[in-house]
């Protein structure tokens, strides 16, 4: 069950990055895929979080880019797998903490596949330094906010059960 | 480091996701010769690995092939050992032959240079004691052989045939006691009698005072005993003693070695005592 909604998370993800996100103003400075990553290595642990990544990166690479398919696997599994280790050994309840762990693995996820891509002769040598800022701040706010949201919504859908088992009373 | 601690499960399924990526991304990434960097070094280690086994296999084959080559190499020493024993005897055989060629080849010489009908014969039997110095041959009068006939060998005088039978004769050498010879200093022809003397060197007697007689000249046969032909060698002067002015003591060193004989020729021509006795008859 839990397997089949990380699977839908990641759907949804891609979707959206694909269609959704790049309607939106500063739409395309937000990895909606690493976002989904992060969040799952962080409620579920380093292992979860590798795989999510592994399979994601995968999927992503095959439909989206046209170099070669492993880097971003390779870096949402690394990226995954210590966020999910972060997420184990250390508190990460609070927002901020929450908002750091997804701004330095989004630092993370890009400086490994600008390093991969320059090795291996993808791209040309440089640090694009302002757009791997913007596209870490965008990840931790959608990042953040899942949490707020996924913690707010069990919250409202009881509230909203228990409102009208009184209106029938 | 905890936290970065890959000996658990979770340690050993991040390095395998690793290395399938790793090998996903090299299978597409080309090396600088054009192939694949995952088919390059994918043969690389393969190869590496095919050259340190067939190193093994090399290694192994050449152990086994030099022990089975060390004992065929035993065998075929042992073999050319027996080769080596059959070819030695055969080598002394083929000498001997040579040798014995050599020999008869020295009579024939010997027989066509002296111009006088011969008989070549072979010595079967040797008596060599200080007393009586003969030998056997294996002519006798079935080949016209008859007492007093003078045997020669390609060195010199040998003796005169004593006692001959159908099949063989005896023989007396020179260097018998009782034998005695006609002979002649070639260098200055003074004359005397070589005689016998039991051991290995000869005496000659019967010399003239005024002869001139040195060591080292050759002494041959005079002719004049009616027995050996005229100018064989008997052998060189080996020491000459005077007392006065006569000779004391000349011995000669025969020419012929009496105890490498083999083959010798009787000489069949007539000589004068023969024909005196033919006459008689």
């Amino acid at each position: 069950m839990k397997i089949a909604g990380i699977l839908l998370a990641i759907v949804l993800a891609l979707a959206a990055q694909t269609t959704i996100a790049r309607h939106l103003a500063g739409g395309s400075a937000v990895d909606l895929v690493l976002v989904v990553v992060v969040y799952v290595a962080l409620t579920s642990g380093s292992v979860a979080g590798l795989l999510t990544g592994t399979v994601a990166g995968l999927i992503q690479d095959s439909l989206l880019s046209t170099g070669l398919i492993g880097i971003g696997g390779l870096a949402k599994s690394i990226v995954g797998f210590v966020a999910g280790i972060i997420g184990t050994q250390f508190i990460v309840t609070q927002s901020l903490p929450r908002f750091l762990v997804f701004f330095v693995a989004t630092v993370a996820h890009q400086a490994i596949t600008i390093g991969l891509s320059v090795v291996l002769g993808q791209q040309s040598p440089g640090a694009p330094y302002a757009a791997v800022a913007g596209e870490a701040l965008a990840n931790a706010v959608v990042g953040v906010a899942a949490f707020q949201l996924a913690e707010l919504l069990p919250g409202a859908v009881e509230r909203r059960r228990m409102g009208k088992s009184r209106l029938r009373r | 480091m905890a936290i970065l601690d890959v000996r658990t499960r979770s340690g050993y399924l991040f390095l395998a996701v690793m290395l399938g990526h790793v090998i996903l991304i090299s299978a597409q990434v080309n090396s600088r010769s054009g192939v694949s960097l995952l088919e390059s070094v994918t043969f690389g280690v393969f190869s590496e690995v095919q050259r340190g086994s067939s190193s093994g296999f090399s290694s192994v084959r050449n152990v086994w092939s030099r022990y089975v080559g060390l004992r065929h190499v035993e065998a075929e020493n042992a073999s050319l050992k027996r080769e080596l024993d059959d070819v030695k005897i055969q080598l002394q055989e083929r000498r001997a032959l040579a040798d014995r060629a050599k020999g008869l080849q020295a009579l024939l010489d010997l027989r066509d240079r002296s111009n006088l009908q011969t008989m070549a014969a072979e010595i079967i039997a040797s008596s060599s004691s200080p007393d009586f110095r003969t030998m056997t041959i294996d002519k006798g009068t079935g080949y016209g052989l008859r007492p007093d006939m003078a045997v020669i060998a390609p060195a010199g005088v040998v003796g005169r045939v004593v006692i001959p039978t159908l099949r063989s004769s005896k023989v007396q050498m020179l260097v018998d006691r009782n034998a005695a010879v006609g002979a002649l200093i070639e260098r200055s022809r003074a004359q005397g009698v070589a005689m016998g003397s039991g051991d290995p060197r000869l005496r000659l007697e019967y010399v003239s005072e005024t002869a001139d007689v040195v060591v080292g000249d050759l002494v041959v046969t005079s002719g004049i005993d009616g027995i050996f032909p005229k100018g064989f060698t008997i052998g060189s002067i080996d020491a000459v003693e005077k007392s006065g002015p006569s000779y004391k003591r000349i011995t000669i060193k025969p020419a012929v070695d009496f105890s490498s004989l083999e083959e010798v020729l009787v000489v069949l021509t007539p000589t004068p005592i023969h024909q005196a006795e033919g006459g008689r008859e």
